[in-house]
């Protein structure tokens, strides 16, 4: 009986090593996929494997990368965030507005952007805390809401003419690897893992997720934390709008339309429980990055883009159930 | 002891022969032998982890079991599913509530097997039948009002009476006190014997010895998968009960109470709760001394002290800490000041299930374990092993709190506070669900707190308890204090005649 008590605690050991908190978000399951995915894709194509089509497939997660680790918050204290696509383009259109409408300098532009951004999360958030509205109708109304604004600001029209280092940001890589836009992904990578396993703020995120209840008799702000989370999110999204500006050296309301999607399967994909308090950004991670190996490969293999759709959704199905088997055999 | 013969002449209706189960491959139950005739209350009783559990969910099919044999009135009895037990009329109460809130007591009832008519459901059968099933219990209330906003006990004999509804025979009760007053105690018990002489078999979990002696015909002792020892009747010394069940004699189960020191630290003054839950509540504890609350379920008490530490909120009145007002507007200022709450409900309020010991720990103690907000996993694991050892929690740090026994999730509760040295404790229902041997230890961590200083606040249904562990009890009636009694006069019976006037 001790012996087997022995083992029992030292696999729990072993599996909440890996687990959650303190490490890679559970997210073991993804890493393995990522790897075989990759190696399958080295052999299938030429072109695959190769440090240029790595920093290919770099240039297009940034969006998606930069909205999910928000959403990867939300998601952690058991919301949801449905706006991140149409704060994205409210973003993108508030800069332009300012930069080239009101020909303002560009830093001031982009600050104008993230806070315009931020204050849908704002508002999300405090409809959810003080009006006790669900998290799921609470982002949809500001779905809504920051699309309508975003279309209002042009009447529906794109806008071009950003300076011409603009764009290039997205376009020369320094030292002939980072474009400043990936660079600008990474350090929100670091940031964000920092915070999560380090951070006093990251860890109530967690406790906020698993219940809470337990957190607010533990003395967590559980109001203002949400509020916070869900304006990080917005103000991340905006982020993401700023930095799809430089890419495509033109911003139009109708940009990001059902990002909100892609952003959940790859939180989701990267083990986040959509229950909350389990999993984190280090899975998220991962999931975005098998959402950008797959579409690139599937790009290099001629897949079309309409079963490229269907093999994503099979991806997502096959995450979450391998994840849920993993759980019984526990 | 041998089980195989009839039991005061009555016939059997269930018996098992030799029953095993394992898990992979720890044997959890070792054979056991058990009968239950029709028309008697068997109270099975053990220590959580003794194989009450597993043994009530092989009876009523929710397991399988490795093997053995079980006949119900005389015929081969293997239930692969609960809905196999429950055709056969064997059906299990369990102890958390499984009734849907939002839809009626009779579509609760008649879930999933409603009655139809012309493809149709068949309301008016249906309310016909839930209402004949209330009846048969005492309940005067309509089929057609929602589960939502009934009490705990009404919902308990709600599921009762789902079961009676299916025909059952054979009732498993799993702790269907735990949530209970005296009173709807009274009145379940009142039921039970009206069952009993319908000649409904009743076998019988609970915690509460007290309860065993009122309701039992015969008590079953489980101890670490065997069955340990056998009464044929219910007259049997509490405490022979206990030793049976902890398997070594008991010490005193309560400390000796310690004088408290004269200096007060909490006074409250003319509380009042803005729901009406309590109104004008005054009362002060000392330094050191441990001060009970008793009364019924609804009398406000677990209102009353979630309010004092922040987590309701209050209409008028003070909360004094140490002469200064510091009436707390969140849990978070409670805490700072130096007040905690360990909370009534351990796994809705207390702890995070599925996240580990060290991680419930550092949630309650982020000065401690982070600089300037960073956060380092060893200094995380480096104070949860502390603690956990000084508070004696069997497990180790980075266990998930659901692997563990009540007992211990319990201790992790307290524990995650104390590091804090706080002034003042408020203890809601400390030991409910938790088997008498690890109370004891609960009792002894309280009696720790007040040694050190704390004061500390013990709110309990368990009178026996609250008589045993407090220097003061204050007794609670329909949201006002009606009478704060010293440890020298407080008994049973004075306790009761307050709570009850």
């Amino acid at each position: 009986m001790q012996s087997t008590e022995d083992t029992n605690s030292a696999m729990i050991k072993a599996s909440s090593g890996l687990r959650g908190a303190f490490s890679f978000g559970g997210a073991t399951g993804p890493l393995i996929g990522l790897i075989l995915l990759c190696a399958f894709l080295s052999i299938a194509t030429d072109s695959f494997l190769s440090f240029r089509n790595f920093l290919n497939i770099l240039d297009q997660i940034t969006v998606l990368g930069i909205m999910a680790v928000g959403m990867t918050f939300v998601i952690l204290i058991a919301g949801i965030d449905l706006s991140v696509g149409s704060v994205l383009a409210l973003s993108m259109m508030v800069l332009g507005f300012l930069n080239v409408e009101a020909e303002l300098p560009m830093a001031i532009s982009i600050g104008g952007a993230l806070v315009a951004s931020a204050l849908v999360g704002v508002v999300a958030g405090l409809l959810i805390t003080e009006f006790k509205v669900p998290p799921f109708i609470a982002t949809l109304a500001m779905m809504s809401i920051a699309r309508g604004l975003a279309n209002m600001i042009t009447n529906g029209s794109q806008i071009i003419g950003f300076p011409a280092w603009f764009n290039m940001g997205a376009i020369i890589r320094h030292g002939g690897v980072l474009t400043t836009t990936v660079a600008v992904m990474l350090v929100v990578f670091v940031v964000a893992l920092l915070f999560q396993r380090y951070r006093e703020g990251g860890r109530m995120l967690y406790a906020i997720g698993g219940n809470p209840e337990v957190a607010r008799l533990a003395g967590i702000n559980v109001k203002r934390a949400t509020v916070l989370t869900y304006t990080a999110c917005a103000a991340l999204s905006g982020l993401a709008g700023v930095l799809l500006a430089a890419r495509l050296d033109a911003v139009q309301p109708s940009s990001g339309v059902a990002y909100e999607l892609d952003a959940i399967a790859a939180v989701v994909i990267g083990g986040t429980s959509l229950a909350g308090g389990t999993g984190g950004v280090g899975g998220t991670i991962i999931g975005v990055l098998i959402i950008g190996v797959l579409r690139n490969g599937l790009n290099l293999l001629s897949v079309s883009p309409f079963l490229q759709a269907v093999i994503i959704g099979l991806v997502i199905v096959l995450a979450v159930a391998a994840e849920t088997f993993k759980h019984r055999n526990k | 002891m041998s089980s195989a013969m009839t039991i005061d002449g009555k016939n059997p209706v269930l018996s098992l022969r030799n029953i095993h189960k394992s898990f992979g491959s720890i044997e959890v139950l070792h054979g056991i032998n058990l009968e239950v005739a029709a028309g008697e209350v068997v109270a099975l009783l053990g220590e959580n982890g003794a194989g009450k559990s597993t043994l009530s969910n092989i009876i009523s099919g929710t397991i399988l079991p490795s093997s053995g044999e079980m006949t119900w009135l005389g015929a081969p009895y293997a239930p692969a599913t609960p809905r196999d037990a429950i055709d056969a009329g064997v059906a299990m109460i369990h102890q958390e509530l499984m009734l849907l809130p939002h839809l009626s007591i009779a579509e609760n009832i008649f879930v999933g097997r409603y009655p139809m008519k012309a493809g149709r459901l068949d309301r008016g059968e249906m309310d016909r039948r839930a209402q004949a099933g209330l009846k048969r219990l005492g309940l005067e209330i309509s089929p057609r009002r929602p589960v939502e906003g009934l009490s705990t006990a009404s919902q308990q004999l709600i599921e009762i009476a789902k079961a009676l509804t299916l025909n059952a025979k054979l009732l498993i009760l799993d702790e269907p006190t735990a949530a209970l007053g005296s009173e709807e105690t009274k009145l379940l018990f009142e039921q039970i014997e009206r069952l009993k002489s319908e000649g409904v078999g009743i076998i019988y979990i609970s915690h509460r010895l007290e309860e065993i002696k009122q309701i039992a015909d015969r008590i079953v002792v489980m101890r670490d998968g065997e069955k340990v020892q056998e009464f044929d009747t219910a007259d049997v010394p509490i405490r022979t009960i206990v030793e049976a069940m902890v398997g070594r004699s008991m010490e005193q189960m309560f400390p000796p109470l310690a004088r408290p020191e004269d200096s007060q630290v909490l006074k409250v003054s003319g509380l009042t709760s803005p729901t009406g839950r309590f109104r004008d509540v005054s009362f002060s504890v000392r330094k050191g001394e441990i001060f009970g609350i008793a009364g019924l379920v609804g009398a406000g008490r677990t209102e009353l002290v979630r309010s004092i530490a922040g987590a309701d909120p209050i209409q008028t009145g003070t909360v004094e800490l140490n002469g200064k007002d510091i009436t707390p507007k969140s849990p978070g200022q409670a805490i700072r000041n130096g007040i905690i709450l360990v909370p009534e409900d351990r796994k809705l309020q207390g702890v995070i299930l599925d996240h580990s010991i060290q991680e419930n720990i550092a949630y309650s103690n982020f000065e401690s374990v982070s600089k300037s907000g960073w956060m380092s996993n060893r200094r995380v694991k480096k104070f949860a092993s502390e603690n956990i050892r000084k508070f004696g929690v069997k497990g180790i740090g980075s266990q998930m709190a659901n692997e563990m026994s009540g007992g211990n999730q319990q201790k992790i509760v307290i524990a995650k506070w104390l590091a804090r040295n706080p002034d003042v404790v408020l203890l809601d229902e400390p030991t409910r669900g938790i088997d008498v041997g690890a109370r004891s230890s609960i009792y002894e961590l309280i009696h720790g707190l007040a040694a050190q200083g704390v004061a500390v606040v013990v709110v309990s249904s368990d009178l026996e308890e609250v008589l045993g562990v407090s220097n003061r009890i204050m007794v609670m009636a329909a949201g006002r204090q009606v009478g704060i009694l010293d440890h020298s006069e407080a008994n049973d019976v004075s306790v009761m005649e307050l709570a009850t006037a």
